[in-house]
């Protein structure tokens, strides 16, 4: 181990250790934003596994995933809009048009954006690095000018159609809506691995991540599984904008610039590449932003989340799992 | 006719031409070797009949089809796989996944699991080793699930590209001896060697690349016996 590794798990610990002190001496707060952390660390957790399963395969920082969480959350309102549903309070309607909607607005974005990967990164897979990054910013400004031009600049609604109950148990209050983002989230997440890990398409994916050329030798069709890869990490955005509109009930075209910086926060947190540190690190950021929002203070924690950034990409640009098997 | 056939081909990175009118032959069951010093185009030769590279000039021709530029997943699912140089496993896989990968061209069940049995057969070692991460195997065993998971393709031409490199000796036999093996089983093998001698041991017949150009082939026995091979690759 090196003196940046000592850094990082002496910082790692201390934070650790304070949560602990607080979780001890004020329990009811601490678990209170616990919970939100948890729903925070759920969302970022889905657009997170995108950015890192993109990078995992064409070594790709797609900055354009965060406009497709977003794009998924707009889409997701206007689809919404044509059910007879109800705010405010849980009818059979809103479950029949969430049932419909979920899916239908996951393929929507899983089909933009392997399209965005042909038009826009496919044509360049073997030219200089920057020039597919360079592309990939274009994306994202161009989503996010879509967005602009289709609903303006001001804020959209989203509507208010989960469960309106909430508990207060030893104190602590919660409601429905943070056990659907927790639980959608989870369940996505284990779908997920359950394909990465047991399916000959995730497979040949991971195959085709880990070395491109052998994976041609296996008569692999990496065209195919880098669409694949496309496709499920705007599945998951996608869901993702959606839970995030029923969470919050507002949405606005540039949302996916801070929390596309944040997801892709959770990915370099976990290890860029690395799928279950993208979901693990999305846990973690989303609890140390709820925890630095209400311990430090909210308009430090975009300061704790880039220096959270910046540091991993100095001190331990492999993550916090980093590649436990060397690459090659 | 051959079962596989490079006519004349010429292959370029960028601007660097890599081969100049190569032309090799490979009949039905034969093992044919490729020997030729460092940076001749060996693996140049390899990486243009699996298609991941294609010839500027020239055909490339198996079971009489022309698959010169043809994509590479396809002339897997035609019959011809490779153990590449390097042996290129995928690391953070187990060893059975990666054997998975090598018959990933394939849909039929049963003849998967009794190719895994063939391979486990050929390699016992692997068949011990099957849960453990390939990367973290040691290098014999990484180059027999190279080859093992070539084979996994169930190839009718199984290319090899410097199986022994980096081998003690006694493992150095134990892949030739194996070479032998596959090939008596009736898989048709191009083998790419530095280890000429061996090499010509084992091959019906083979070519001398030099510089990206053939300049003689001949039989094992043949080649052996010859002077400039001898001086050049055999240290005699
Ligand atoms: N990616 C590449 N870009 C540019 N030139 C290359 C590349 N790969 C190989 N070459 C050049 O092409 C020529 C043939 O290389 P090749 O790898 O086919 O040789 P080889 O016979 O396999 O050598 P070795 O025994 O060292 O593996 C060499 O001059 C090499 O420098
Ligand atoms: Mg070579």
């Amino acid at each position: 181990m090196s003196l940046p590794d000592y850094g990082f798990y002496i910082l790692c610990g201390t934070a650790v250790i304070l949560l602990a002190a607080q979780a001890v001496t004020h329990p009811t707060q601490f678990f209170q934003v616990f919970i939100f952390g948890l729903t925070q660390g759920a969302i970022y957790a889905l657009v997170a596994l995108g950015y890192t399963m993109v990078y995992g395969i064409i070594e790709l920082i797609n900055f354009a995933h965060g406009d497709v969480f977003t794009l998924g959350a707009y889409i997701g309102t206007t689809l919404l809009g044509f059910f007879a549903i109800t705010e405010g309070t849980f009818t059979a309607i809103n479950l029949i048009a969430l049932i419909i909607v979920f899916p239908v607005v996951m393929l929507i974005m899983g089909g933009i954006n392997i399209t965005i990967e042909r038009v826009a990164y496919r044509p360049l897979r073997n030219a200089p690095r920057l020039a597919p990054l360079i592309t990939a910013i274009g994306m994202s400004f161009f989503l996010e000018g879509v967005m602009f031009l289709w609903r303006g600049p001001a804020t959209v609604h989203f509507p208010d159609i989960l469960p309106t109950q909430s508990w207060y148990v030893a104190g602590v209050f919660f409601g429905v809506r943070d056990i659907f983002v927790v639980v959608v989230g989870a369940v996505l997440v284990s779908l997920l691995a359950v394909f990465i890990n047991q399916t000959k398409l995730g497979k040949a994916m991971r195959a085709t991540a880990q070395d491109r050329d052998a994976a041609q030798l296996m008569g692999i069709d990496i065209n195919r599984t880098i669409a694949a890869t496309f496709f499920i990490g705007a599945l998951l955005a996608g869901a993702g904008g959606i839970i995030w509109g029923l969470y919050y009930n507002t949405i606005y075209y540039q949302l996916g610039f801070r929390s596309g910086l944040i997801a892709f926060t959770a990915a370099v947190f976990g290890g860029i590449g690395n799928i279950p540190g993208a979901a693990i690190g999305g846990l973690v950021i989303g609890l140390t932003a709820a925890f630095s929002d209400s311990y430090i203070g909210s308009k430090w924690t975009q300061v704790v989340i880039f220096g959270i950034l910046i540091g991993v990409l100095v001190f331990r640009p492999t993550g916090l799992l980093g590649m436990r098997v060397p690459e090659k | 006719m051959a079962l596989l056939e490079l006519e004349g081909v010429d292959a370029f990175y960028g601007r660097i031409q890599a081969l100049r009118g190569v032309t090799i032959k490979v009949e039905r069951g034969e093992v044919v070797a490729l020997i030729g010093s460092n940076g001749a185009g060996k693996t140049t030769t390899l990486r243009t009949i699996s298609g991941l590279m294609h010839p500027n000039s020239g055909t490339v021709t198996f079971d009489g089809q022309d698959i010169t530029r043809t994509r590479p997943s396809r002339i897997v699912e035609l019959g011809i796989s490779q153990s590449p140089e390097g042996r290129r496993l995928f690391p953070r896989m187990s060893v059975l996944d990666n054997l998975f990968m090598g018959a990933y061209s394939r849909n039929d069940k049963p003849g998967i699991t009794s190719d895994m049995a063939r391979v486990f057969q050929l390699f016992p070692r692997l068949q011990e080793r099957r849960t453990q991460i390939a990367g973290t195997l040691s290098g014999g065993e990484q180059q027999m699930l190279a080859m093992g998971r070539a084979l996994m393709a169930k190839p009718k031409v199984l290319m090899l590209d410097e199986p022994s490199l980096g081998l003690a000796p006694i493992l150095q036999e134990t892949i030739f001896s194996i070479v032998r093996e596959i090939n008596a089983q009736g898989t048709t093998v191009m083998l790419v060697e530095q280890n000429a001698n061996k090499a010509l041991e084992v091959a019906n017949r083979g070519y001398v690349l030099e510089s990206g150009v053939i300049v003689q082939t001949g039989s094992g026995r043949e080649l052996l016996a010859s002077e400039e091979v001898q001086k050049a690759y055999l240290g005699m």
